[in-house]
């Protein structure tokens, strides 16, 4: 059985970050481990730019900013395994793998899960209708559109207003696809603002809110969809219902988490953030097992994807070095207006920058951070739950607390 | 092209597959003539998948008949053809007095067709068995003999035991016409194929009027009524172990929770009268498969629904199957609804003694009833999956995440008999695309593979024949 010091799952942004970072605080001995031909996970189909500005102060392209790692990475000389699938993790750190030269175990001393996500599928929706050919996750259309050069199709409805069917509004419409509308089940788009304005607004694509598709007609392919307004119950209203001709929709209906070794490890998820469950460290129940990216928690920002990979990257260093100890730890709380909170527990006696998401979208927000008796406040111009937000929260203002609530409320 | 065979099949579903199998057991040319692009296509790859002990058929039916014979049959021929059956065992629950006195006319039923078994169970004994039972339900019948196995992959592997022993499979024939000849009959397809026959089987499934009013007349009528499903993923797999059914009503078994064979939970079918094919699910659907499914089992995490799909049946009027001869030379194996599946090893033998009869056939010495699993390769142990891999590196990569189907299965489906030939052919015959995220993540693999084996273009790659193209434009 072969031996690691540390053993990188995924060699994404995540997974490239954490091993540059790991290195760099002194380990030697590690494999990124990437079911591709090559590394840089999904920022390798994702060509527009927008990636690096808080990072970088660039405005990079998804390759472009995957290579930077890669770079980052080759110079080190990591080593990164390509092509190869792992196909188990148990609890005491075992990862079996598999490529063309065979199945094998590996036997690590610690472990970083940074496998990504994956996307929600059409057939979860309970969507009525036929299954001609023509429905695609957006993500699989992005793939054949910008990997393989491939035109899924020409006259699109997208269901979904999250970045990836923004993106792919765009992207359709300038390799000539008419993309009819976007539909959106809640009442604000869950993507980043600046793409709703480049993605749709600039090319004229209507967004219906509150909307969502009932019905997919179409016998080999599609030829209509039938859209509905809902109610605040999402549940569609009667009579509102119009059928636009198409021949392709594209579904981007959230991502979930890809934990399924995770799970065969024995860690339990939270299912607010449908990972696992970490400290400031990124460190998850299982001393020197690790979660970094959107393993995690689904990020819209690969920059924070990399910060975080690094926190992740040197403690698993830190780990190797120091060995399994013992922690005091206080809960985070999800407050007014918050879906959940990162980490779930922060270390007594150490600054903690939590990542949390809001509920509901609005402008003139109040952040409030209690710790204990003490209270501190932070202005945001707006808040909306498609833009994750961070605070830092200083170690002393810990040491009289037994939690850290956040919550998010309008300004006075 | 034209061809000459003893005995032509007209319909590769379960039953088209499995007879051409049988048929192959005598010196008898056989080719089954097909309508879509592939196998499976109708009600053959959208049902329950149930093994029926047989209390619910009328006695002295063929139904009560066949549904028996085929049970006893199920367990070997699966063995042979390298495909999974569990005889998981049958619940029908009742809830109140009134389905319980039902329970006894199913258990005196059963005794009647020569069923093994069944028993009476209380509240407390059907916990026992499964502890979601709901709240609701008083008593069950238990009838062990009961499974479930993959329909598709028994049609799938049937036909192409059956190839292998030389039968012929011709798909995108769809006969629209038919002349009777001076020993036999000639079949014309609507892409102008022509092949002739001395005997014709005709197994059309929803087809079967139609096709016998091509040869001869049909002295039975088919109706279609059609059964929507929702399949949950395997995370559900383990909520109930028995086959859970309700009290049948005249419009069949109703509403089941069920394991499949791969893992996964399947709840459903419904049951919608219909004039007009369909295989489209309707909006109410959802809610009426849940209401029904949670009045007998509780908590089933409806929410881990991966897809839902419909499939129709075709009955025929005289609610039972018709297997007999029509025309000279035309033997009919219609209205094979429910217990259908369940009855297709022993029809198909039923078939493939008549007409070897008929036509005075020899048996084949040489036949070879044992087909390799499909999934011979995932149920290896890592030294022998390694001894494969180091001889074809292809079982070594990964294509299909969720179902950890490898490159070397996608690439046998593509080669083996019946060959693959579109995204659907690859998933029904691999299981790459079945799993939680639905093909997201391995249908681009799938299609490069496709288009790379059959030197496809890119717009020429189909998700399940005829027109259901996959891309549009080509090179950008």
């Amino acid at each position: 059985m072969m031996k690691k010091q540390l053993v990188i799952i995924g060699g994404g942004p995540a997974g490239l970050a954490a091993a540059v970072a790991a290195y760099d605080a002194g380990v030697r001995d590690m494999v990124v481990i990437e079911r591709e031909e090559r590394a840089g996970g999904i920022l390798k189909q994702c060509i527009h730019n927008g990636f690096g500005l808080t990072r970088f102060h660039e405005s990079m392209t998804g390759p472009e900013y995957a290579q930077r790692f890669l770079n980052e990475a080759n110079a080190r000389g990591i080593e990164i395994m390509t092509n190869t699938f792992v196909t188990d993790l148990t609890g005491d750190k075992k990862v079996t793998c598999m490529n063309e030269r065979g199945v094998f175990t590996i036997e690590a001393c610690a472990v970083i899960l940074a496998m990504g996500c994956r996307e929600r599928s059409k057939g979860a929706l309970n969507i009525a209708g036929t299954r001609p050919a023509g429905l695609y996750s957006a993500g699989t259309a992005q793939k054949y559109v910008n990997i393989y050069g491939h035109l899924p199709g020409k006259r699109v409805v997208i269901l979904g207003s999250g970045d990836i069917g923004l993106i792919m509004a765009r992207r359709m419409t300038l390799e000539g696809a008419k993309v009819e509308c976007v539909c959106e089940i809640m009442e604000h788009s869950s993507g980043l603002r600046r793409n709703i304005a480049q993605c749709l607004d600039d090319f004229g694509i209507p967004l219906y809110l509150e909307h969502t598709i009932v019905e997919i007609k179409g016998k080999e392919r599609v030829e209509s969809v039938v859209i509905a307004q809902v109610d605040k119950a999402k549940k569609p209203i009667a009579g509102t219902e119009r059928e636009i001709a198409c021949d392709t929709v594209l579904f981007s209906v959230g991502l979930i988490p890809e934990n399924e070794l995770t799970k065969r490890a024995g860690l339990s998820l939270d299912p607010r953030t449908k990972g696992c469950v970490v400290d400031g460290n990124r460190e998850t129940d299982i001393q020197g097992i690790f979660a970094c990216g959107n393993v995690l928690h689904v990020h819209d920002l690969v920059d924070f994807v990399s910060e975080e990979a690094e926190v992740a990257g040197r403690a698993a260093a830190e780990y190797l070095i120091r060995g399994e100890g013992e922690r005091a730890y206080l809960p985070t709380v999800s407050g007014e207006n918050v879906t959940y909170v990162l980490p779930q527990r922060a270390e007594q006696g150490k600054d903690v920058k939590l990542y949390f998401r809001v509920r509901s979208a609005f402008r003139g927000a109040m952040i409030r951070v209690e710790t204990g008796s003490a209270v501190k406040t932070y202005r945001r111009i707006a808040v909306a739950p498609g833009e994750m937000e961070n605070v830092t929260v200083k170690a002393a203002d810990l040491a009289n607390a037994h939690d850290i609530k956040i919550s998010v409320v309008r300004e006075a | 092209m034209r061809a000459r065979y003893d005995v032509a099949v007209i319909g590769g579903g379960v039953i088209g597959a499995l007879a051409a199998r049988e048929l192959r057991k005598y010196e008898l040319s056989a080719v089954v003539l097909e309508a879509a692009d592939d196998v499976a296509a109708g009600a053959s790859k959208a049902n329950s998948g149930i093994v029926h002990a047989g209390f619910d058929a009328l006695p002295g039916t063929l139904k009560a008949k066949y549904n028996v014979l085929g049970n006893a049959m199920m367990e070997t021929v699966c063995r042979e053809l390298g495909v999974t059956f569990r005889r998981n065992g049958s619940l029908v629950v009742a809830h109140g007095a009134e389905e319980e006195a039902q329970l006894q006319t199913l258990l005196a039923r059963g005794r009647e067709n020569g069923v093994n078994g069944p028993e009476i169970l209380t509240r407390e004994q059907v916990l026992e068995k499964e502890p979601h039972a709901a709240d609701g339900v008083t008593a069950a019948l238990y009838a062990p003999t009961g499974g479930i196995v993959c329909p598709y992959g028994l049609t799938i592997a049937a036909m192409g035991n059956a190839m292998d022993n030389g039968a012929q499979l011709l798909c995108g024939f769809e006969v629209c016409g038919a002349q009777k000849e001076e020993a036999g009959w000639m079949l014309f397809s609507s892409d102008g194929r022509q092949v002739t026959a001395r005997v014709v089987v005709n197994c059309a499934g929803a087809g079967a009027e139609y096709v016998a009013d091509l040869l001869g007349g049909a002295s039975f009528r088919i109706g279609l009524r059609r059964g929507e499903y929702m399949l949950l993923d395997k995370t559900a797999g383990r909520h109930v172990s028995h086959t859970v059914f309700t009290v049948p009503t005249k419009a069949g078994k109703g509403v089941l929770v069920t394991p499949t064979a791969d893992g996964n939970l399947l709840v459903g079918p419904t049951s919608v009268e219909d004039e007009v094919y369909s295989t489209a699910v309707r909006r109410p659907a959802y809610d009426e498969i849940g209401e029904k499914a949670l009045s007998m089992v509780a908590d089933i995490p409806l929410g881990q629904v991966i897809t839902s799909f419909a499939g129709e049946r075709a009955y025929s009027d005289r609610h039972d199957f018709v297997l007999e001869w029509g025309a000279e030379g035309v033997y009919h194996a219609a209205g094979i609804e429910s217990p259908g599946l369940t009855s297709s090893p022993a029809i198909a033998a039923k078939i493939a003694k008549e007409v070897s009869d008929a036509l005075g056939a020899r048996k084949n010495e040489k036949f070879n009833p044992v087909r390799r699993s499909a999934h011979w390769f995932r149920e290896l142990p890592p030294e022998e999956k390694n001894a494969v891999i180091a001889r074809d590196p292809a079982y070594g990569k990964i294509v299909c995440r969720c179902e950890e189907v490898t490159l070397g299965e996608i690439l046998e489906a593509m080669r083996s008999n019946p060959p693959a030939r579109t995204l659907d052919g690859v998933k029904l015959r691999t299981r790459a695309g079945m799993g939680r995220c639905q093909s997201g993540f391995c249908q681009p693999s799938v299609f490069n593979e496709l288009m790379k084996e059959f030197g496809m273009k890119a717009e020429e790659v189909t998700k399940n024949g005829g027109k259901s193209y996959l891309i549009m434009g080509g090179e950008l």
